[in-house]
């Protein structure tokens, strides 16, 4: 594989960049893999580059209907933090912290991480007292957090509304300084690139139709370019997974719902953080670009629509603009959405299944993007040494049945509400 | 913006409405003996149709009865909509 480097951009400069190698390559699916990755999604392609990096497997595929990066993964606002209160979310999530932390060298893609902090605005003293039990919980686990007055908080986003008459006055706010945001299709492309080096096939416009297990033994799967063996298969279809589930007769713990985001035409720079509003659910961050980068509620009924609706649009809005006044003067550029796999109670499912060699990777509701290295390295350990490993061990399956649920909101099970 | 039919008050704007999930969920019937596996069907599994979907909602800013409303979670095209208590064939 070519090396991304300065020498080389100046040496294909001579060329007029006509003559670098392909990132990936298109190959006709095999007739047998010892891994099968279903979903070229963030979580698909980590899975697969650590399977080839991590455990030395490279006769693996990943199937994706559509092309790479189409999903979710190249329609998230992503936001990268690990600022949970629960033990099982904290340390995966802080796992993943230090992986984006070496992305671009380890994968020689520039991801464009950028650490440059959240703050979750606190607007009353109980949310004040619950965000000072979650920066304490996070301390505890070895995750940075900084509990923010409102004066603190004025310095850093003075653009925020602090006059008198608001309906919800910025009280503090909690802040992950290690946070930030990282260039999501790169995410995609760089995994991509290098788990196609190692020898993974990444096999596109290739939906997956079917299963075949024998004696409660995975197979192989049929697709729409037709079956392939497989000994060992994993899920990564995100929205898709009830649709998925149904044909292995399996009824999981999750519901699919849409999420719209938007960013509004470019301006110059004004917002150097991540800010969530505290009353509802808003966020915004600023891209490179100068596009402020907004999104908050699910459109809040089951869809597998993949665009949204504006009622939820003007709602989430409206709470942007209580927080942030200026947001009111800018022209929307864009609006899109993606089809979320909302878990009951709000985390990810990352388990091996009742089927021998069929593994799941789901429920990522909300924060899958910046889930995307910790999944794919749990799960490649997941598939490779068929149990789990201790980070994702608390992301089993049968975590309903047994009451050992990881609700980090409290909020239950109207996944819609959350 | 969806439009949807109350069977009490006639065709409304999405915006008077709130969700409340799948229709079709069944609690466990009282004083019968009630399996785990039947409670984790009843509280957590769902099986989330790609399709026609049947589903509740509460006329919340009408008049805040529970309806059924059978939709399209694809398209979003409403079908059908029934009382509460009403049978749906
Ligand atoms: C608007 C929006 C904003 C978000 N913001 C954030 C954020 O700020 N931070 C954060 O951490 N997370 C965020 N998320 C969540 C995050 O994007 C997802 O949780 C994550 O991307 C899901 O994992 P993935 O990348 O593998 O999914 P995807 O990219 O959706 O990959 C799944 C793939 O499976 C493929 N597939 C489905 N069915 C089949 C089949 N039958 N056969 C073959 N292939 C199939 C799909 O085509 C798709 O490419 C956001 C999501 C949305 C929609
Ligand atoms: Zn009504």
């Amino acid at each position: 594989m070519q090396k991304y480097s300065i020498f080389n951009l100046v040496k294909n400069a001579f060329s007029n960049h006509q003559n670098w190698d392909l990132a990936w390559k298109d190959p006709t699916p095999k007739e047998e893999y010892d891994v099968v990755i279903i979903g070229g999604g963030g979580h698909g392609l980590a899975t697969a580059y650590y399977l080839a990096k991590e455990h030395n497997i490279t006769k693996v595929a990943i199937i994706e209907k559509g092309w790479i990066g189409g999903g979710n993964v190249g329609r998230n606002t992503t936001i990268i933090r690990s600022n949970y209160m629960h033990d099982e979310n904290g340390l995966f999530s802080e796992f993943g912290m230090d992986l984006w932390r070496k992305m671009s060298q380890d994968l020689n893609y520039n991801v464009m991480f950028s650490p440059r902090g959240i703050i979750n605005l606190a607007h009353s003293d109980a949310q004040m007292n619950a965000y000072a039990r979650r920066g304490n919980s996070m301390r505890l686990n070895g995750i940075d957090a900084v509990l923010l007055n409102r004066e603190q908080v004025k310095e850093i986003i003075p653009m925020a509304d602090f006059s008198d008459n608001v309906r919800f006055p910025i009280f503090g706010g909690l802040m992950q300084p290690s946070a930030g945001t990282a260039r999501h299709d790169a995410v995609a492309w760089g995994y991509a690139r290098q788990a196609d080096s190692m020898g993974v096939d990444i096999i596109q416009n290739c939906e997956v139709i079917g299963f075949d297990v024998n004696a409660g033994k995975i197979k192989g799967i049929r697709t729409s370019r037709g079956n392939i063996k497989a000994k060992k298969v994993g899920i990564c279809v995100a929205g898709s997974t009830n649709i998925l589930a149904e044909k292995l007769n399996m009824t999981l713990p999750i519901e699919t719902h849409l999420l719209q985001a938007c960013v509004s035409e470019p301006v110059k720079p004004v917002l150097d953080k991540v800010v969530t509003f505290g009353a509802g659910h808003f966020y915004v961050s600023q891209s490179d670009k100068g596009e402020m980068v907004m999104g908050g509620d699910l459109d809040g009924y089951n869809s597998y629509a993949q665009r949204g609706n504006l009622p939820t649009l003007q709602h989430v809005l409206t709470e942007g603009i209580a927080m942030m006044p200026f947001l009111s003067k800018l022209k929307m550029l864009r609006t899109w959405g993606g089809i979320m796999d909302m878990s009951m109670d709000g985390s990810p499912i990352i388990d091996k299944t009742h089927i021998e060699g069929l593994y799941l990777n789901c429920g990522w509701c909300y924060g899958g993007f910046k889930a995307t290295p910790a999944s794919g390295w749990t799960f490649a350990h997941t598939i490779a040494q068929d149990r789990v490993h201790e980070l994702n061990a608390g992301y089993s399956l049968n975590r309903f049945s047994t009451g050992h649920l990881i609700d980090e909101k409290g909020l239950g099970t109207k996944t819609w509400i959350s | 913006m969806l439009y949807i039919n109350c069977p009490h008050c006639g065709m409304r704007s999405q915006n008077e409405f709130s969700y409340g999930g799948d229709a079709s969920v069944k609690r466990p019937e009282i004083n019968k003996e009630v399996s785990d596996q039947e409670w984790d069907n009843f509280v957590y599994n769902r099986k989330s149709l790609r399709g026609k979907h049947l589903e509740l909602w509460q006329h919340i800013s009408g008049c805040r009865q529970w309806i059924k409303v059978e939709r399209d979670t694809a398209t979003h095209e409403i079908f059908r909509t029934f009382k509460a208590d009403e049978e749906v064939a």
